[in-house]
């Protein structure tokens, strides 16, 4: 029983093992390929942790050497009621985009898990507000709301942002009810549950952390559109909208380096948390990357 | 049960219309739906659908000519500017695609093969960034290659150079650059999914009959890997090809794109048909292009095969 199992290609090989046939051409790129994925990640998070780091720094100029650390571009940041009111505008709309599409997304992922003569059109349907770019869908918008006489508002905005937020709710909801089983349903409405009370008392249950992360997801997509918006909030400015108009004066921003750092850390976090609740459950599952795509 | 039926009998039009729902799955289905599509038609296939219309009008001063004529598509047609425009946007968006796919080609692979325990944490460092306000990741790139930006001050600091370099700004190649960072998520993540698909099986199996993993990889793994390859190309090239922002803010005049253009007939020039009709024509010009490739792509796959 001492033979060594190098000896074995079978052993070697085994689709359990991945570790084992790879570690055979870590002697030729296998080191090459983790610095590739380091030096990546790099590319990745530079560019958007100097945010933070220039925000901290005590000169209105962005760039090397720093000149020492202050927070004043946060308490500037702070009292900036332009800004609070636009961060106000965003939250509203990001709230009701985000609860509206989960609703919308719960409804119909249900009936597309459970499969429907014509699913696959109406799974296309929903899924082509990613297809479309947003230049395009915001003026489109627009000409809806003139033409119907609608003032633009918020209002406009939180329609627009429904639909580039269904498809994110839809494929976070549809990967959660593929993941249970239909049985649950059918045994609850077998013992005399009504079907308002299965959703209630299996259902929901069973998809909420896909509804939670569905919230998150969709709020950040609405929160961190700028277009739309741009072509339809009117007077009432997001928080997108209010940044575009600040990049334009040099001496905003740092205030706006600020902004951008907090909202870094704060989206950061929601997505940590959605990814983390995503997957209570559901590990049965590990392909899923988890975002529409 | 006999109580069950004359309760049943007693039941007023609308609950035997549930009923009926209730006995009916597809149906229940499509009421369910309904919500969601109506949304849809809406928020989305409305307007469109006037986007179109749009584009056959005509803007006569401050009226809107609404007989319909192809005056729009004629314009852009004859004038070399709009051509040079679609082309420039074309050309760009097909390189950010090629460059971002073959960036994060290996970026994927690395997790789907060589990661073993923590994939979950790999995939969630890589997309967190794409989950960061778009606007600020764009800003950020003009921070950097700008001319008092970070790559100047640190070279001038260092005394490697004595004046700013004012190729790094203000052209095509950072829009390139700006927009591969920016989409790297929508590439990494279908490669990977496409990559973590593979039966491991068969990648023993080709070792087993002697290929090196050079030729493994080239007939095995890539032939496998190319859904995911071409699902992350065309949700990068339809999106930048309309890209606002990163134009605007690093692109400088050399690298305007159409989306540009589209947004100053809205703004600034208020011609609303002509928009449109720019709109349509790139949606189309798109379409055409993500449709051939995906149709060249599979006939190179059955050639591999």
């Amino acid at each position: 029983m001492l033979r060594r199992p190098a000896a074995s290609p079978s052993r070697r090989f085994a689709p359990q093992d991945e570790g084992g046939w790879a570690s055979r051409s870590t002697r030729h790129g296998g080191r090459g390929l983790a610095i590739y994925a380091v030096l990546y990640l790099a590319f990745l998070y530079v560019p958007v942790l100097l945010l933070p780091l220039f925000s901290f720094n005590d000169s209105a100029f962005i760039a090397f050497p720093l000149s020492g650390f202050t927070t004043k571009w946060y308490a500037a940041m702070a009292a900036d009621e332009d800004m609070r009111a636009a961060l106000g505008n965003t939250l509203k709309v990001g709230a009701a985009a985000s609860l509206i599409s989960t609703i919308l997304g719960l409804l119909t992922a249900k009936v597309l898990a459970r499969g429907i003569p014509g699913g696959a059109f109406f799974a296309g349907f929903a899924s082509l507000p990613l297809f479309i770019p947003d230049i395009v869908l915001g003026i489109a918008l627009l000409m809806l709301v003139t033409s119907l006489d609608i003032p633009l508002s918020l209002q406009s905005v939180i329609v627009g942002h429904v639909a580039i937020c269904l498809p994110f709710a839809v494929a976070v909801l549809l990967s959660r009810f593929e993941g249970f089983d239909v049985a649950l349903e059918e045994a609850s409405r077998d013992l005399g549950e009504t079907g308002w009370m299965t959703f209630w008392r299996v259902t929901f249950p069973l998809v909420l952390p896909g509804i939670v992360a569905s919230l998150l997801l969709t709020f950040i997509v609405s929160f961190d559109d700028f277009l739309i918006a741009f072509f339809l909030c009117g007077t009432d400015t997001t928080l997108p909208v209010y940044i575009w108009g600040e990049l334009r004066f040099p001496y905003k921003l740092p205030n706006v380096l600020a902004l951008g750092s907090t909202i870094l850390i704060a989206s950061s976090a929601l997505i940590a948390l959605a990814e983390w609740v995503r997957r209570q459950g559901v590990s049965g599952q590990p392909r899923d990357p988890g975002i529409g795509i | 049960m006999a109580g069950a039926k004359s309760e049943l009998r007693k039941t007023s039009g609308l609950a035997r219309i549930r009923q009926a729902l209730r006995r009916s799955e597809a149906a229940r289905g499509y009421l369910l739906l309904s919500p969601a599509m109506a949304v849809l038609l809406f928020a989305l296939a409305a307007p469109i659908a006037l986007l179109v219309l749009y584009s056959f009008w005509k803007e006569n001063g401050l009226v809107l000519d609404t007989t319909p004529t192809l005056a729009q598509y004629a314009a852009i047609a004859s004038r070399e500017g709009y051509r040079t425009l679609f082309l420039r946007s074309i050309a760009i968006s097909s390189l950010v695609t090629l460059v971002t796919v073959a960036l994060a080609y290996p970026m994927a692979y690395f997790v789907a093969f060589r990661v073993t325990r923590a994939k979950f944490v790999w995939l969630l460092l890589l997309t967190i960034p794409f989950w960061t306000s778009y606007l600020l990741r764009v800003f950020a790139w003009k921070v950097i290659l700008g001319f008092d930006g970070v790559i100047n001050s640190t070279l001038i600091s260092l005394g490697l150079i004595s004046h700013p370099l004012e190729f790094l700004l203000y052209n095509p190649t950072a829009v390139v650059v700006t927009l591969a960072h920016a989409y790297a998520a929508f590439a990494i993540l279908p490669i990977y999914v496409s990559l973590e698909k593979i039966d491991r099986s068969l990648l023993e199996a080709a070792a087993d009959l002697g290929d090196g993993p050079l030729r493994r990889f080239l007939r095995v793994t890539l032939p496998l890997s190319l859904p995911g390859v071409l699902g992350a190309a065309v949700v990068i090239f339809v999106p930048t090809t309309g890209d606002y922002v990163t134009p605007t803010l690093v692109g400088g005049s050399d690298g305007v794109m159409i989306a540009n253009i589209i947004q100053v007939q809205f703004g600034r020039v208020n011609n609303w048909p002509l928009g449109a009709a720019l709109a349509i024509g790139s949606m189309a010009a798109v379409a055409v292009i993500a449709v051939a490739f995906i149709q060249a792509a599979r006939l190179a796959v059955a050639r591999i095969r």
